[in-house]
């Protein structure tokens, strides 16, 4: 098998919110190319620890090494380091004073200084992308959750990042609108992205991912490739954890 | 019975002298609202900010200019700066312009912390600095926000500029007290004036809303 560069590498992650400790000494890899989808209960860790790579939180201790590149929130640009990192939220976070182009075009446009033009055109591939062409020029507050979550996708992706990160992108969603947002996070997975998500959809853990990880009280209880994880769940745990929902 | 056709004979015949106290009246309003929305905003900034010392600072400030009259601090920029020169106009304006922003800066913190933390988290996590994300991302909505209470500040500011009648700026009221006593006919100037700044606030709100309406939409 081909090495492939590890793109997340988490060594011994602690973080704290006062007295309660939200992540234990966690370890994870994340390769390129590759798919991992953290599920487990609410409150086990599981954003907190998505949070953490994209230094929306900071870790008590532990190391975090983006696309090899240890990252100290003290002594590193993080702008730099999210530019490489996208994040899409459960709440879509879109913003509202812009038009669905302008959202997508803002950062390439603010942070990257892409000239206006070149941000435009990219800007309209990657709606079309995500099927939502018709509606650049359309306020987020016209448009239903899925297509919300659809703009936000296409957002990220425009600053061309390495690595994208997923915070329960669908949990939002009424249900008929799951579907079209797992369908672009598929394309996106079989184009060879790099991405970690969080998620209660087992259906796209099983599908698209490549390695499912299962959290438990702020650790990680058990990994591996679906079928293994779904079909036969070696700790109690996650037995437990999958019979309550499947 | 007031006789109508007095009323509306002295009317017009102090439309001049009104219309003079009305542009002094507008420019001590603009003035200090101006000032008082950039004082203002600096102080939001201070009292949202993780700097304990500039917290304390808004704190005291904002406590002090809202705990005392407006007319003496008017007075106190009077009797302050009038012996360095300083005309009764500017005296009045920055003491309005202080008053307003202290209660511009509560209305600028209000709208700034009504916006969602996951707006600037977005900005965040598409690589913004927090100062980039502020303008693009958050300010614009809380401008958004905090414009029909900046319209109330804003009429309140117009008819408080009629204190500035008693350092002697000819504004609007003053025209109205000292014609008034001259002619031994207060009720009637009274009535006037009174006429003139309804007239102002009404075409004022009038003009915000059409702000409003303008920035409506793209909400969430």
């Amino acid at each position: 098998m081909e090495q492939r560069k590890v793109m997340i590498n988490v060594r011994d992650l602690n973080k704290s919110f006062g007295d309660l400790h939200v992540l234990k000494d966690v370890n994870l890899e994340v390769h390129e190319r590759d798919v991992v989808v953290l599920i487990g209960a609410s409150g086990s860790g599981k954003s907190t620890l998505l949070r953490c790579l994209n230094f929306l939180e900071y870790k008590q201790s532990g190391t975090i090494t983006i696309d090899g590149k240890v990252v100290e929130p003290e002594n590193t640009d993080l702008n730099k380091v999210r530019q490489e990192v996208g994040m899409v939220f459960q709440h879509f976070n879109l913003f509202p004073h812009k038009t669905v182009l302008e959202n997508v075009i803002e950062a390439p446009l603010m942070v990257k200084k892409v000239p206006s033009d070149q941000a435009v055109q990219e800007g309209r591939a990657l709606l079309k992308k995500v099927g939502l062409a018709d509606k650049e020029d359309v306020y987020p507050s016209k448009l239903s959750g899925g297509q919300k979550q659809r703009v936000a996708i296409a957002r990220s992706l425009a600053m061309k990042p390495k690595i994208m990160l997923f915070d329960e992108p669908t949990s939002a969603l009424d249900p008929e609108l799951v579907g079209e947002v797992l369908a672009t996070m598929k394309d996106l997975a079989r184009e060879g992205m790099t991405m970690l998500v969080v998620t209660h959809e087992m259906g796209f853990a099983r599908e698209a991912a490549d390695t499912v990880v299962y959290m438990h009280d702020g650790k990680i209880v058990e990994k591996g490739n679906p079928s293994q994880i779904f079909s036969q769940p070696q700790n109690q745990r996650t037995k437990d954890f999958l019979g309550t929902i499947l | 019975m007031p006789d109508i056709g007095h009323f509306i004979h002295v009317f017009i015949d102090s439309y001049p002298l009104f219309m003079k106290g009305l542009l002094l009246t507008l420019q001590i309003t603009v003035v200090s609202v101006l000032i008082g929305t950039v004082a203002g905003l600096l102080f939001a900034f201070f009292k949202l900010s993780n700097s304990k010392v500039l917290n304390a600072i808004a704190n005291v400030y904002i406590a002090v200019i809202r705990g005392t009259p407006l007319i003496v601090q008017i007075f106190f920029f009077y009797f302050g700066l009038a012996e360095l020169g300083i005309s009764p106009y500017w005296c009045a304006t920055l003491g309005l312009a202080l008053h307003n922003s202290a209660y511009i800066a509560e209305i600028f913190r209000g709208s700034i912390q009504s916006i969602n933390k996951g707006q600037l988290e977005a900005g965040r996590s598409l690589g913004m600095s927090t100062s980039l994300a502020m303008r693009r991302i958050v300010l614009p909505q809380a401008f958004r926000r905090a414009l029909p209470p900046l319209g109330n500040q804003f009429i309140i500011g117009l008819k408080d500029s009629s204190l500035a009648a008693f350092i002697s700026s000819s504004e609007l009221f003053n025209v109205a007290t000292t014609q008034g006593s001259r002619t031994f006919e207060e009720m009637t100037y009274l009535l006037i004036v009174a006429i003139y700044y309804l007239v102002l606030v009404l075409l004022f709100t009038l003009l915000v809303n059409k702000l409003e309406g303008r920035f409506a939409g793209g909400d969430e």
